[in-house]
């Protein structure tokens, strides 16, 4: 059995127009969890109830081991979090808040830091209030970074970045999994990032987990069929398909649990497959939302 | 070391498959030779800025392949295979091939008439030869 960063069973938070519901998660430890969903699909109160910053009406966290909220003071000691509502000081330069953060936390590697200010192009007398969006971003994960904790758990790192800015951080957080001992759980709107270096991918929508498991059996799992359909033939009703959308003779059928033996029965049923495609996070992410609000009728 | 690899957003393949194709371009062009030591998979994500489990399954893939193979605690090697370099072009006619499929399925063209070009092609290289 691997050893977990994070677990999350059977929780659930309730607020007056929201409900998180049933919340299970399970990150590895030496892997990056990607977190995908909507805007308000509950990623944000995720984060904060494994953070121990909200609390969860029912259900089990666990974090490093900890408990929460009730260990957090013990478990946030490894835990570096950043999110972008996390307020540095204005009037204060780069250099007073690594001076704070060191005093904090013993461990923190100053010649890392150095680097990584060389990485991010920032400077350490620039106060916080000079600072441009992607700098002030930059700037918060410098001070998580070089902390190096075991597990880093950011809200949204590249919203709002540049992409030569977006590829400066997406490079730092896959050099930190040089080290096995260490997990990152991250949470985007751009299926870009997430597919690009997360190994694990947990789809969120309306306070609920649609899917949640490693990436490569996750894209693996999806394909678009494009089928000539015809005259006279009518295209079967198959397992595994969740949307076909036909115009005329040609048909799109999309599978989220794909096998050959899928376009055989199309072909067995007189269509003829013209090709099987893959498709990208943010293909899957939109055909995957609209079936999960279909089902549930909304 | 890994400079020359590229994962581009803008193939439509998954990121996997890019992986796989670069080590056996590498491999075919004599950059990595037989029983040559290969990058541990963590240092490869590292160096590609892709994830771990990426890596992971392209040098699974390549393995059950026979182009690499993978000692428990020892890494990654090229296979020890004098065939190899014969089978990765075999690969790649195979892609070309499937390449060719896609175009004439574009074109409405039925399998009989595909054939009919290759052959109508391979009489106008023979042809060229002779000259």
């Amino acid at each position: 059995m691997m050893d977990l960063a994070i677990k999350l069973n059977g929780v659930k938070k309730k607020y007056r127009f929201f409900t998180l519901d049933n919340i299970q998660l399970r990150v590895p430890q030496g892997q990056i969890m990607g977190l995908i969903g909507p805007n308000g699909a509950g990623k944000s109160t995720t984060i904060r109830i494994l953070m121990g910053l909200v609390h969860q009406d029912q259900g089990e966290v666990q974090v490093l081991g900890h408990r929460m909220p009730a260990e957090q003071v013990a478990a946030k000691w490894d835990i570096g979090f950043a999110s972008d509502d996390m307020r540095l000081y204005d009037s204060m330069t780069l250099e007073w808040h690594m001076r704070f953060i060191r005093f904090v936390y013993p461990q923190w590697d100053s010649a890392y830091a150095q680097l990584l200010l060389k990485r991010f192009g920032l400077r350490e007398e620039q106060k916080i209030k000079g600072l441009s969006h992607g700098q002030r971003v930059k700037a918060t994960l410098l001070l998580v970074l070089a902390r190096r904790p075991r597990l880093l758990v950011l809200d949204e790192p590249t919203t709002g970045l540049d992409p030569v800015a977006r590829h400066e951080i997406l490079r730092e957080l896959t050099a930190v999994m040089s080290d096995e001992g260490r997990s990152i759980l991250f949470s985007s709107h751009n299926t870009q990032d997430i597919e690009q270096i997360s190994d694990q991918i947990t789809f969120i929508d309306r306070g609920r987990i649609i899917d949640s498991m490693d990436k490569e059996t996750y894209l693996d799992r999806w394909r678009r069929l494009r089928l000539e359909v015809p005259a006279g033939v009518e295209l079967p009703a198959l397992p595994g398909i969740i949307n076909i959308r036909q115009n005329g003779r040609l048909a799109i059928a999309t599978a989220n649990v794909f096998v050959p033996d899928l376009a055989n029965a199309y072909e067995n049923s007189g269509a003829r497959v013209q090709s099987i495609e893959n498709m990208t996070l943010e293909e899957i992410f939109v055909a995957n939302v609209e079936h999960s609000r279909e089902e549930v009728g909304v | 070391m890994h400079d020359s690899f590229v994962i581009s957003q803008s193939d439509k393949r998954p990121i996997y498959l890019q992986i796989m194709e670069q080590i056996k371009r590498r491999i075919s062009v004599g950059d990595w030779s037989e029983g040559q030591p290969i990058p541990s998979i963590r240092q490869l994500a590292v160096d590609l800025q892709v994830s771990v489990i990426t890596v992971k399954r392209a040098y699974l893939e390549l393995e059950r392949e026979g182009v690499i193979v993978t000692q428990q605690g020892k890494g990654s090697r090229v296979a020890p295979n004098p065939g190899l370099g014969m089978r990765l072009q075999e690969q790649e006619l195979r892609k070309h091939l499937e390449q060719a499929i896609r175009l004439s399925a574009l074109l409405g063209l039925q399998p009989e008439e595909l054939e009919g070009r290759l052959r109508e092609a391979c009489d106008d290289a023979a042809a060229k030869e002779r000259e």
